[in-house]
């Protein structure tokens, strides 16, 4: 909106009202806060960070005890966040996938059985689903002593899944070191190939043979190094398993709960994505006899991207946020760590600051990410 | 306009159902090379599907369809070499719109052909030249206008070498005033002597360049003759009707 | 293009069409759509027969649970421990506080005409008895016949917010939030679209931490920190605290959906607007505003089935709403171990609830297509 002259006087006069306002809202603010805190002889500052915590937390990636600070104490609680987020997004992005190509499927039995699930999970509260899988579903696993055994080393039972745990020998980092070989490889195979179509048009399967090497290279290292792992299997020991990689049912709920509810949400974003490709383009394409695989990738995901990766961005950061619900079922992630804190101490201003930066920043993170994916979709085609 | 006795496709007793719907019935129809057919008819009358049949994108469930000398089956492999050898100009034009126009036209060429690609743009290129619209050939097909959209579409199909081209309805979904340019490309077209299948409702051009006219309704073949006879002396009242109702 | 009209009509013969034969039978009806639906290729045959596979497994045993061998009616030893069937007798007798909480059984005719009165003007929205400016109109009155009813005063028992929950707790909250929320959030995006500089700041400075933060954070900051800043002797009970999370949380929210609405107005709108006349706010308020948010109903109405399900997070600031009141009654002493059941029960009224309000959102999407 242009202003006349007149108006910009008001203009500054009603911005300079309005900052006085804020200024002033600010003071009193900070006034009462003051006041209050001192009245409830409640501590400022996070000095509390060296304070011996005194609860303890199941579930820590790292060791932790009781006599550690409440500072530790929050880290732990922010890396089980972190953790929860990396493999949620991981895991929920493969199903996601998964769940939209179904609902796009020309099966009709799978396409209904995806919408089904669609409709289902979008329509009922996480929380509900959280509450479901940890008190119901987890929680009627039998006991310890009759645990299911799908597999031989892997237990399931209502204290956890129980898993056998790698031991890595020395020999074992040449493994790895093959593995980055492999990467290298793959990706320069890719790049390279691309140019070697562009001169011959001979097209060279660099996804299969970048595959092969990823797996193949460090299979190889593997067995010529003489299998540098060995396993630790859980034992049934008395009451309980000791031993081997457990997960936690508080863990396994929330986790399990966040995927399936998230991936609900992105298989609707990828359908939308690749029904927004109008179908006169598949009939051009299909005319001219080029294959069905090139079509999808060459066509159809490109454009179905640019729908897909905006929408998806959104529900990673939802499903980022929506980990804090762990505090309703038992698992420390930051704000169930936070809360005891708070219910420790009151200093519930500085514990509320850390969430917000803490969640603002994974935010920053992931739309970054995102946009520089987003860039490369748009690089693609060029 | 040289017709040789050499038969580009042939539909022999061709008959098609949408589920219980019988929506091309008996349709025998042979297209020599080098021949311009029209197909006219009202609107339901399975023109469209007819010739969506020639390149598969339709099934027909009973009958025999064989370009140029194959055999037309389920067998996907079969299908793709037809298709190849087969273009088509859509009424929607059906541009990738990612692409640039160059891209457009090479697309085909690099993936179908597997020719490098230096040697795709340098046809791709000609062909622009071609249908006269070499200058556009970095933008993206949102930025052209109807006819000038068409004109690539035609070329992208030429960049196959195709044996056939098939158009559906390539004018009708155009402003009037940019008919006639994509009109003027297609009757070079077949002055070249390429092979033509049009369905349009474009009357004029198929007196201009038209060998045989084809008229159908209901899903079946009704008249089929030569443009003076067709337009002069139709041999059914069905024809008629339709004339009087176009002209 | 003239044409010698030389059709004589004896050369005319009577053209007879070919009649219709039915498709053949293995491309038509039942066994075609299976063939083409369900048995197209190898590939998806398989799959067909791992779902129906999925299926067996899963339908009949939920069926026998949920409706066969269920229990419906009776009291707490109607359902022995260890029964295989549903105890929905446990829901029945659990109804009253499932629905309004601890609210006091002599009255509860006021939630019950309060719930009637919701539905009514539900329904005439849905079925659009009543022109959308007389809507917006009564449900923004809503509020005060159902708050008179539920909460007491001029001339009724007052009945303490401590006392409100189950499913009549969760409306309200959602209600009320929607009913705040959708006015500050438009204040907050055209605040984002001002060129005042101070202004646009105020408003991202709102909607970008809030949106970036989870709604727990928000309800924790209400209930907990909102007494601390407070002065001394003003108190907001809890109810109200995290009514006004919820509105915050909410008006981040419906900021951006009503932001992406008037960004889709062109800017030809606020001139011919002010050819006119108008000035900014009646610009705004009677043609830019109206024809933004026809733009985004859809949306706007997703926020709503969002804000819904996001009350369920109330019961962690401790708060009984609907899913709150199941899970506490799932605790009863008397009726232990029908936890499946009160879930299953919650999720079906939830998923109830919101699949009309998309199917509602749908329709007006369809008939905003239609013009």
């Amino acid at each position: 909106m242009r202003m006349e002259k007149g108006g910009r006087l008001i203009g500054l006069v009603m911005q300079t009202v309005v900052v006085g306002g804020i200024i002033y809202l600010g003071y009193l603010l900070f006034h009462n806060t003051q006041a209050n805190l001192e009245a409830r002889n409640i501590a400022s500052g996070f000095g509390f960070f060296s304070v011996e915590a005194g609860f303890p937390i199941s579930n820590a990636l790292l060791p932790y005890s009781p006599a550690d600070t409440y500072g530790y104490a929050f880290f732990i609680g922010t890396l089980n966040t972190l953790y929860v987020a990396f493999f949620g997004i991981i895991a929920t992005t493969f199903i996601g996938i998964f769940i939209g190509v179904a609902r796009v499927s020309t099966n009709w039995l799978i396409a209904k059985l995806a919408e089904i699930y669609v409709e289902t999970l979008r329509n009922i509260p996480l929380l509900l689903i959280l509450f479901f899988t940890y008190g119901v579903v987890l929680a009627g696993l039998p006991g310890p002593r009759s645990s299911l055994n799908p597999f031989s080393g892997f237990f399931i039972n209502n204290r956890g899944l129980y898993l056998p745990k790698p031991l890595f020998q020395n020999d074992f980092v040449f493994v790895l070191l093959a593995l980055v070989f492999g990467l290298i490889i793959a990706f320069v195979v890719s790049r390279w190939s691309v140019i070697y179509r562009d001169k011959t048009g001979i097209v060279i399967p660099s996804g299969w043979i970048g595959l092969g090497v990823i797996i193949g290279l460090p299979a190889v290292t593997y067995f010529a190094m003489s299998s540098p792992l060995s396993w630790e299997i859980a034992v049934l020991k008395g009451f309980n398993f000791q031993g081997g990689i457990v997960f936690r049912p508080e863990f396994s709920a929330l986790m399990i709960g966040l995927v399936l509810y998230t991936a609900a949400f992105i298989g609707e974003n990828v359908r939308s994505g690749i029904q927004s490709v109008d179908v006169g383009q598949l009939d051009a394409a299909k005319s001219f006899g080029v294959s069905k695989g090139t079509i999808m990738r060459r066509v159809v995901l490109p454009q179905a991207f640019r729908v897909i990766i905006p929408a998806t961005t959104n529900d990673y950061t939802s499903l980022v946020k929506n980990s804090s619900l762990a505090v309703a079922i038992g698992y420390p992630d930051m704000v169930s760590v936070g809360g005891t804190i708070i219910g420790q101490n009151d200093q519930a201003i500085e514990i509320i600051g850390l969430w917000m930066a803490v969640y603002l920043a994974i935010n920053l993170i992931i739309s970054a990410i995102m946009n520089w994916v987003n860039s490369k979709a748009q690089l693609v085609e060029r | 306009m040289m017709v040789s006795k050499d038969i580009m496709i042939q539909m022999i007793d061709v008959n098609k159902w949408y589920g219980n719907f019988h929506v091309l019935k008996e349709i025998n129809l042979a297209v020599h090379k080098g021949e311009c057919i029209v197909i006219c008819g009202p609107s339901g009358s399975g023109k469209s599907t007819l010739i969506r049949c020639i390149n598969h994108l339709e099934y027909h469930q009973e009958g025999q369809i064989i370009v140029d000398g194959t055999k037309l089956t389920k067998n996907l492999k079969n299908i793709e070499k037809i298709r190849s050898e087969v273009g088509m100009v859509f009424q929607s034009f059906n541009l990738f719109p990612h692409l640039t126009i160059l891209q457009n036209l090479t697309f085909a060429p690099i993936w179908v052909r597997r020719l490098p690609r230096a040697e795709a743009e340098k046809i791709a290129i000609k062909h622009l030249k071609r249908v006269q619209i070499l200058e556009q050939a970095d933008k993206f097909p949102g930025q052209l206008s109807g006819g000038q959209q068409q004109r690539v579409a035609i070329a992208r199909a030429l960049c196959m070498n195709p044996k056939v081209i098939l158009f559906d309805e390539p004018t009708s979904a155009l402003d009037p005033e940019m008919v006639k340019e994509v009109l003027d490309v297609m009757v070079e077209l077949a002055n070249e002597g390429i092979t033509m299948v049009c369905v349009t409702h474009e009357m004029g051009f198929a007196k201009t360049v038209a060998n045989r006219i084809i008229f159908m309704d209901g899903g079946e073949i009704v008249e089929e003759n030569e443009p003076n006879d067709f337009f002069n002396n139709p041999r059914w009242d069905r024809t008629q009707l339709f004339l009087s109702q176009i002209l | 293009m003239t044409f010698s009209q030389s059709w004589s009509g004896s050369n005319l013969k009577v053209f007879k069409p070919l009649p219709s034969r039915p498709a053949p039978r293995q491309t038509a009806g039942l066994i075609g759509w299976l063939r083409t639906n369900l048995f197209n290729g190898w590939f998806n045959s398989v799959l067909t027969v791992m779902a129906l596979g999925l299926l067996w497994q899963i339908v009949p045993p939920f069926l026998s649970w949920a409706i066969f061998d269920a229990v419906w009616t009776g009291g707490s030893n109607a359902c022995p421990p260890g029964y295989e069937g549903a105890c929905w007798a446990f829901i029945f007798n659990k109804f009253r506080v499932l629905m309004v909480g601890l609210y006091p059984s002599d009255h509860l005719l006021r939630p019950i005409l309060a719930g009637i009165i919701f539905i009514t003007l539900a329904a005439v929205t849905v079925f659009r008895l009543l022109e959308p400016k007389k809507l917006i109109a009564l449900w923004f009155l809503l509020p005060l016949p159902v708050y008179w009813l539920i909460a007491g005063g001029f001339g009724l028992t007052g009945v303490d917010q401590s006392l409100w929950g189950g499913l009549m707790l969760s409306l309200g909250l959602a209600t009320i939030g929607v009913l705040m929320s959708l006015p500050l959030g438009i204040l907050l995006a055209l605040g984002r679209q001002s060129n005042f500089a101070i202004i646009k700041s105020i408003s991202i400075g709102i909607i970008e931490p809030v949106r970036g933060v989870p709604l727990i954070t928000i309800l924790f900051m209400a209930s907990v920190m909102m007494p601390l800043f407070l002065p001394a002797g003003l108190n907001i009970n809890n109810l109200l605290r995290v009514q006004i999370g919820i509105i915050i949380f909410s008006a981040a929210y419906m900021a951006e959906v009503v932001r992406g609405g008037l960004q889709a107005i062109s800017l030809g709108q606020y001139d011919a607007a002010k050819s006119i006349g108008l000035n900014y706010w009646k610009a705004t308020a009677l043609i830019v505003l109206p024809q933004a948010l026809r733009h985004v109903i859809p949306s706007l109405i997703g926020r709503c089935i969002a804000l819904f399900k996001d009350t369920t997070l109330v019961i962690i600031v401790g708060l009984l709403d609907f899913l709150g009141m199941v899970k506490a009654s799932a605790q009863d002493p008397e009726w232990l171990g029908h936890d499946a059941e009160a879930y299953v029960f919650c999720a079906f009224v939830f998923w109830v609830i919101c699949f009309c309000m998309s199917r509602y959102g749908r329709s007006l999407e369809r008939k905003k297509e239609e013009k």
